[in-house]
């Protein structure tokens, strides 16, 4: 009876350890290589003066994502809430989400030249009866320019 | 329709304000999505289902804010905004506002 117990507890346990890492660094690998890719595309949180060439268009560039931790984190976070301290293990998945949420919003208008007037928003949502959420919808919008030649 | 979450349209000029328009849509999580997502959860990661239910509610709020702006004439709206609250559990509003104007 014990072990059934055991592995009822350290089952998910295991798994979150060893196949959300695995997930965590593959998604790591693709966020730097996107990043990469859309590195000459400024991304900028401010609304620029008009500038001195003329612009052919202007559109809402939009991108979202929800994110999860594993098991494990959540249940290391478990010991953090109660000691107090920097949640590390949480600190990766809103890193993620809003990396990803960006990447996102530059993929909805790939012929953008500027994105201006970037902003973030993160909604953690909730897990039904027991509320440790551990979950987030990161939303990231801008208005994406486009110049005439 | 133009959208811009600036406070103009670059390159073009504001004829008329219309003032604020706005659209917003109450979605319920799929209890289907639900358990995928459960047992998404152990190992972490995007839970797909909800990144597609919360951008379609999004898709939905833009549509009708974009409806209202029509019935006023209007070709662009600026300055969007978006807000999204936790009505109850497992519903979210997801809310977007802007301002409608006509351009010259």
């Amino acid at each position: 009876m014990l072990w059934l117990y055991a592995i009822a507890v350290l089952g998910p346990l295991l798994l979150g350890f060893v196949v959300g890492r695995w997930l965590e660094r593959r998604h790591y690998a693709s966020i730097h290589r996107r990043e990469q890719q859309y590195m000459q595309v400024a991304v900028v949180t401010f609304e620029p003066p008009p500038p001195a060439r003329p612009i052919r268009s202007a559109t809402l560039a939009v991108g979202s994502v929800v994110v999860s931790v594993d098991y494990y984190k959540r249940f290391l976070a478990g010991f953090r809430l109660f000691f107090g301290g920097q949640l590390g293990s949480y600190a990766s998945l809103l890193d993620r989400g809003r990396r990803e949420a960006i990447l996102r919003m530059r993929e909805s208008a790939p012929q953008a030249d500027v994105f201006v007037n970037a902003r973030i928003e993160t909604s953690s949502i909730s897990q039904g009866e027991d509320d440790s959420t551990g979950t987030v919808e990161v939303f990231a919008y801008a208005t994406a320019l486009e110049y005439a030649e | 329709m133009i959208l811009t979450n600036i406070h103009h349209v670059p390159g073009r000029e504001i004829a008329e304000h219309y003032g604020l328009v706005q659209g917003s849509t109450i979605r319920a999580k799929h209890v289907g999505k639900d358990i995928v997502a459960s047992l998404k959860n152990i190992v972490g990661g995007e839970l797909g289902g909800y990144t597609e239910l919360l951008k379609e509610s999004r898709d939905e709020s833009l549509q009708r804010m974009t409806v209202q702006a029509e019935e006023f004439g209007a070709d662009a709206i600026i300055n969007v905004r978006f807000s999204t609250s936790s009505v109850a559990q497992g519903a979210a509003e997801i809310l977007c506002y802007g301002t409608a104007v006509k351009l010259r």
